[in-house]
């Protein structure tokens, strides 16, 4: 395979020391890939997303990006190592106007090149251009995981973390979502994302990851993995059987 | 009647350069600190041991108590209360923030307030003093209303001040850094943001409009220990008025609180003044604990 970007390698992680929620994750994500992970709730696949990013604390395994060790790397250096995250809740700041949240994104860089990147990031994305001194707290779901989106590019980021980013939205503005991801991951993008939907997850993504009490249990390339004894009869099978995956498999 | 509502402004504005400095680590530290008002007496007498120390070589300025050496004391005043606080946040709060929960912080600010007044206590003693023992003449403005050309000073210097921190928090990286730690601490740090950093200039900024406060309330009554405990309510009733996090809410709560004081002895006996914050902060926190500005714009929020 071509280069990788992201490596993690039995990783203990957790919000308390003495609390590990992930009990040695593996996985990596190659150049180029659109890598997804699924489980059910409380499967610890935000957890795994937080931990990379920085947030959590780690007390075993550790974590590679661009072939760096980033095991120890603070939050606000993700940037300079090329990673975006973008979480689950809470995204954007909703006191803060669409402008002042894309110029945060981007006070980590120097003021011309700031300027430039969020000025690119409103032709990306002109419905935000035209709403730009309004507060964030007025934008649509939809409208406010684009402001997201935007906000983390303005690092120009080689990999984007983003955790279940179609979470409470209407499945037209998830199309939308989608459509959007695809056309970032032709610019070059690699994405690692969280998302419930195992059928939309196996239809977008290169790989598969499916998570379960804190440990990876699956991997495949999508297409595997849609036809995969298990995974069928879990998530395909019965019906409503989305959040019973838990326990033995 | 007229000179209560001037007396009521100013010592508004005292409050509310203490209220604003609480105001911002309120919200972006997420704790009530009682030991801010200590921060005010704390610069008032750095201010004071200043002056002493480099003596009152200049007179006045024109028709001030103060001149030069004053201003001089002041800056470097502000200075020594930012070392101190961020001093305190380093021994203290800081350690509590990263292993307990917000009661903890609550009562080690206690601790840490009881500790500088004792301290300010042993250094300077008990008695009240002044900055200066020049008499000054008060301007009788209309029939009825006399100002001293001092606390002309005051209000004029509060204004700049709140107009300048205004434009801070809404133009500058540092200060949108600010808001945005106030709004979610997780997602600033995801934005890139050093908040430790941003966190020790907010400590340096509350500390400095402390002094001020502090200077200010020293020429225009009279230093004591205890200006700090005696404002600990008024600056809370003041920012919890305004919305925590609210720096322009914390002005107009300040000014509020400094008016409700001064025009209360018209009513009751002055003995009582003191109780009258507690009740405004009492009635804030019954009828709209969110304060009277929350959702509003400008602040820190
Ligand atoms: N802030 C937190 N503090 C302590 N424990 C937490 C915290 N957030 C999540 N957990 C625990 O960590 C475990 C994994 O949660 P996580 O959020 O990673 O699940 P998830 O797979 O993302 O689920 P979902 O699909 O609901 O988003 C759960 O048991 C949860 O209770
Ligand atoms: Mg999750």
């Amino acid at each position: 395979m071509s280069e990788v970007l992201l490596r993690v390698t039995d990783l203990v992680a957790g919000y308390r020391p003495d609390l590990p929620i992930l009990h040695g994750i593996n996985l990596h994500v190659g150049a180029g890939e659109m890598v997804t992970i699924v489980g059910p709730n409380g499967a610890g696949k935000s957890t795994l997303i937080k931990a990379v990013a920085g947030l959590l604390t780690i007390t075993g395994g550790h974590v590679e990006a661009m072939g760096h060790d980033i095991t120890k790397v603070p939050t606000e250096k993700l940037g300079e190592a090329g990673i975006a995250y973008v979480p689950q809740v809470a995204n954007v700041f909703t006191t803060l106007t669409i402008d002042e949240n894309l110029r945060l994104g981007a006070a980590a860089l120097d003021r011309p090149l700031a300027a430039r990147r969020i000025e690119e990031a409103y032709q990306r994305f002109p419905a935000l251009k035209s709403h730009r001194n309004h507060k964030a707290r007025a934008l649509s779901g939809g409208q406010r995981q684009m402001l997201a989106f935007a906000r983390s590019l303005l690092c120009a980021p080689r990999l984007l973390m983003l955790d279940e980013p179609s979470a409470g939205l209407s499945p037209l503005i998830v199309q939308e979502v989608f459509t959007e991801l695809r056309a970032l991951m032709k610019s070059g993008l690699t994405i690692l994302m969280v998302e419930q939907n195992v059928k939309a997850a196996l239809a977008i993504s290169d790989r598969t990851y499916v998570f379960a009490e804190g440990q990876n249990r699956i991997d495949g390339t999508s297409e595997e993995l849609t036809q995969n004894q298990e995974i069928r009869a879990i998530y395909f099978g019965n019906a409503g059987a989305g959040n019973s995956a838990s326990g033995d498999s | 009647m007229l000179q209560a509502i001037a007396d009521g402004f100013m010592s508004g504005a005292i409050i509310a350069l203490g209220a604003i400095g609480l105001t911002l680590t309120m919200g972006i530290l997420r704790f009530a600190n009682f030991a801010h008002a200590e921060l005010v007496t704390a610069g008032a007498y750095i201010a004071l041991a200043v002056l002493w120390l480099t003596g009152a070589f200049m007179g006045p300025i024109g028709p001030f108590s103060f001149g030069i050496p004053m201003l001089l004391a002041m800056v470097v005043a502000m200075a020594g209360t930012s070392v101190l606080a961020l001093t305190i946040d380093h021994l203290v709060f800081r350690r509590l923030r990263d292993r307990s929960g917000h009661m903890t912080l609550v009562f080690g600010s206690f601790g840490v307030s009881l500790v500088v007044r004792m301290i300010i206590l042993l250094i300077f003693g008990g008695a009240a003093t002044y900055y200066s023992n020049e008499l000054q003449i008060a301007m009788r403005v209309v029939p009825g209303l006399r100002i001293m050309p001092d606390q002309l000073f005051v209000l004029g210097l509060t204004v700049v001040i709140v107009v300048a921190l205004h434009f801070f928090l809404q133009r500058t990286r540092l200060g949108l850094s600010m808001r945005a730690l106030a709004e979610n601490p997780e997602l600033t740090r995801v934005n890139g943001v050093d908040t430790n950093r941003v966190i020790r200039w907010t400590w340096i900024i509350g500390a400095s409009l402390a002094t001020i406060a502090g200077v200010f309330y020293g020429l225009t009554i009279q230093l004591r220990p205890e200006i700090g405990f005696h404002l600990i309510l008024p600056l809370f009733a003041a920012a919890i008025l305004g919305g925590t996090g609210n720096v322009i809410g914390a002005v107009i709560g300040g000014l509020i609180v400094g008016m409700a004081e001064s025009l209360s002895v018209l009513f009751i006996p002055a003995g009582y003044k003191l109780a009258v914050p507690f009740l405004i902060l009492l009635l804030v926190l019954y009828l709209k604990p969110t304060g009277l500005f929350s959702g509003s714009a400008g602040g820190a929020k």
